[in-house]
């Protein structure tokens, strides 16, 4: 990895020497974290982008991990070397947002090249989780992402269940994974990827429960996790009780589950809807669902909150270097793009437009469930709590939280101590990044 | 000014001042707002359970790494010595792990572990061993260990195999003539003869579980299940690259720095002197 960074890393510098020279348009930097299809996506887009004008040049570099992007951001901020764009996951929009001396936001980039973010035309859910709680757009929505419910339709059949009906609530769910284990059906009933974004960050969002107090940190300040309410104990005992045979099955900490999910291990799924491409390219007869909610959730469903990542501006560059971004992000909320986009790589389109178009071109229909994740983002106007998470110090308070959920499941713990103890770890935590 | 010098000042004391600054001073990750803290971080990693925690790990994975891998190189070097036929094609083979780099040999080992693709987890499973890396504490650093145990076998072999053919065949013959069995043989004439190379062994694998690890741990387990296997240098890792607490994370680099300093010395100044060169 350290290696392929290097390469990578003298590949840039190469092409930066050699096109500085050779042309005077201005360049534009993006380091990114996108591989695979998503990454094709960002080759193609940047490729269209550049041939359809003539004054800037953008050059995206592939940086690695989500996390390795963010820490390359950082360290070339630190060594006055940053990009002019740099892609950041949802968990570390928060780490940005405390480095308000180190970014431009996206609204005052685009004003500044006159232009303006009208916010009316992007999907609400997404333009509110990057928004300063006074409403500026602080980074431009790339990717976006939602949790939904995948099922393998076979085992559906050989459990007896009824293969066009996903579990809609979480009973159902537990329900359906135990006929699954005893009828014999697959050795294991549901698995999950990322607990902590599916089921604490999405749980609370989806079921209009309060994850920590100000808004989930959004309105900022001092804020204190709410994840040890008996709503969350009672799911998180169900799960505990369900590992102890079986029945569900834990992966790890980040998207292993779904090696489990393919290989026909379980038979129901949660994972994000940009995990989709996997599931299509292994041929199982899979069916997609809603993200399951809580019963005993009063306004549940609710919304789920955006996942993904977003682009930051790095301060402090010349105005021509942001007249550029500006450029890009205007070619990138234009329709046709963010259509490319969202039906290629799987990820939401940004734009209402977008949607629209990709609606009347009969793509749901072809492919249904592609919807669904929009549909789960945008069906109701967000509450207080379920406009998104935001901490500054969110990688950390996951890792407290996944090596809890660890103990708890490894049958060291209950829920009720295994979230008192994230709450505990994860409130010392926070107040500690907010001294800094 | 001699250029060994130079390079000493530019790749080692300049970084590990830097270090030493860092490790005083209290930093957001951008650099943006610092605090200068005296020796703060050192006092709150230490009271830290978590890092208690990880020396604990650190101790036990090193000892286990250490003594895993010296047994079992020595025991196929005494093989390897009594083989007749194909003697330089058995010793070649046991070489070649040495050549694997760390996160391919954790690769390879989660793979044939993986609980549910592997085929070593599946022959467990079926001898009723709940096998569980993922969660199982104990079976996580069992998996790390054999790991990193097998990448340095082939070192230690190799170091076995010189060392035993030092060994003097009259000592051996003449024990022979008096009587004394094979077993007997090797505990009383071999194994004290091979103390240099076992004592020298020792350090370096100490050295190596220690420091040289953090590929196989990365690749294998990431310190999970909860903490179980979160090692000093994992640690250090984790804290300043993925959590960005940079003056933590450099206060914890500089106790590993003492450490080294520390293991350096004993091995220079105790070991060397009591080895019994034969």
């Amino acid at each position: 990895m350290k290696l392929f960074g290097f390469a990578a890393g003298v590949a840039a510098t190469l092409t930066l020497l050699s096109t500085t020279s050779a042309f005077a348009v201005t360049q534009i930097s993006w380091w990114h974290a996108m591989t695979g299809a998503n990454a094709e996506v960002v080759g193609k887009i940047s490729k269209d982008f550049n041939a359809s004008q003539s004054d800037y040049e953008l050059v995206p570099v592939f940086k690695g991990t989500y996390p390795e992007t963010l820490n390359a951001g950082i360290a070339a901020f630190r060594a006055g070397q940053a990009p002019d764009i740099l892609q950041v996951f949802d968990v570390g929009t928060g780490v940005m947002m405390a480095a308000e001396g180190a970014i431009k936001p996206v609204a005052e980039v685009m004003t500044g090249a006159g232009m303006t973010f009208d916010k009316s035309q992007y999907l609400p859910g997404i333009v509110g989780y990057y928004s300063k709680p006074d409403g500026t757009m602080l980074s431009f929505p790339y990717n976006s992402s939602s949790p939904i419910l995948y099922y393998n339709k076979d085992i559906f059949q050989k459990a007896g269940l009824d293969v066009n009906n996903p579990p809609k609530t979480w009973n159902e769910v537990w329900e359906a994974a135990k006929k699954i284990k005893t009828s014999g059906a697959a050795p294991c009933g549901y698995t999950s990827t990322w607990l902590t974004w599916i089921h604490l960050e999405n749980f609370a969002a989806w079921n209009d429960v309060s994850w920590a107090t100000q808004q989930n940190g959004l309105a900022g300040g001092d804020v204190e996790l709410k994840i040890n309410a008996p709503i969350f104990v009672n799911h998180f005992q169900a799960l505990a009780d369900l590992a102890k045979d079986g029945t569900f099955k834990y992966g790890g900490r980040t998207s292993e589950a779904k090696q489990i999910f393919l290989a026909g291990e379980c038979g129901i799924f949660t994972e994000s809807s940009g995990g989709l491409g996997d599931i299509v390219k292994s041929g199982m007869n899979y069916g997609i669902g809603q993200l399951p909610y809580d019963s005993d959730a009063k306004g549940a469903p609710q919304n789920t909150t955006p996942g993904g990542a977003s682009l930051w501006v790095f301060g402090a560059k010349s105005d021509e270097q942001y007249k550029g971004v500006a450029a890009f992000f205007a070619y990138l909320s234009k329709t046709d793009v963010q259509e490319y986009l969202h039906q290629k790589s799987g990820y939401l389109p940004v734009t209402l437009a977008a949607y629209e178009a990709t609606k009347k071109s009969g793509f749901y229909d072809k492919n249904p469930g592609r919807e669904t994740p929009i549909l789960q983002m945008t069906g109701k106007a967000p509450t207080d709590n379920s406009k998104g998470v935001r901490l500054p110090n969110l990688p950390q308070v996951r890792d407290i939280q996944n090596e809890e959920f660890e103990k708890m499941l490894a049958g060291q713990q209950t829920a009720q101590q295994a979230l008192d103890n994230a709450v505990t770890r994860g409130n010392a935590a926070i107040k500690e990044a907010l001294e800094n | 000014m001699a250029p060994q010098l130079a390079i000493t000042l530019v790749f080692f004391y300049w970084p590990a001042g830097q270090a030493l600054y860092q490790s005083m001073l209290r930093q957001d990750p951008f650099g943006l707002r610092t605090r200068f803290v005296w020796f703060a971080n050192f006092r709150k990693v230490l009271a830290d359970p978590a890092y208690l925690n990880s020396i604990k790990v650190t101790v036990v994975f090193s000892l286990a790494t250490a003594i895993v891998a010296m047994c079992v190189a020595l025991l196929l070097a005494v093989m390897a010595e009594k083989a007749v036929r194909g003697k330089g094609l058995y010793r070649t083979l046991l070489i070649w792990p040495y050549a694997v780099a760390p996160a391919i040999a954790g690769m390879l080992w989660l793979f044939l572990f993986n609980p549910s693709i592997g085929s070593l987890a599946y022959l467990l499973r079926s001898l009723g061993i709940a096998w569980d890396p993922l969660l199982n504490g104990t079976h996580a650093m069992i998996l790390l260990v054999s790991a990193a145990a097998w990448k340095q076998i082939s070192y230690n072999f190799l170091f076995f195999v010189a060392g035993l053919q030092a060994v003097p065949k009259t000592l051996i013959e003449a024990a022979a003539m008096d009587g004394a069995g094979e077993t007997k043989r090797f505990w009383t004439i071999v194994f004290p003869l091979l103390a240099p190379t076992t004592f020298f062994l020792l350090v370096v694998n100490t050295v190596y579980a220690l420091f040289d690890t953090f590929g196989i741990v990365h690749a294998v387990t990431g310190g999970g299940p909860g903490k179980a296997t979160e090692t000093l240098v994992y640690k250090v890792y984790n804290d300043g690259f993925v959590n960005l607490i940079l003056g933590e994370s450099a206060a914890q680099s500089v106790i590993l720095m003492a450490i080294v300093i520390a293991l350096t010395a004993i091995q220079f100044r105790y070991v060397e002197r009591k080895v019994h060169y034969g």
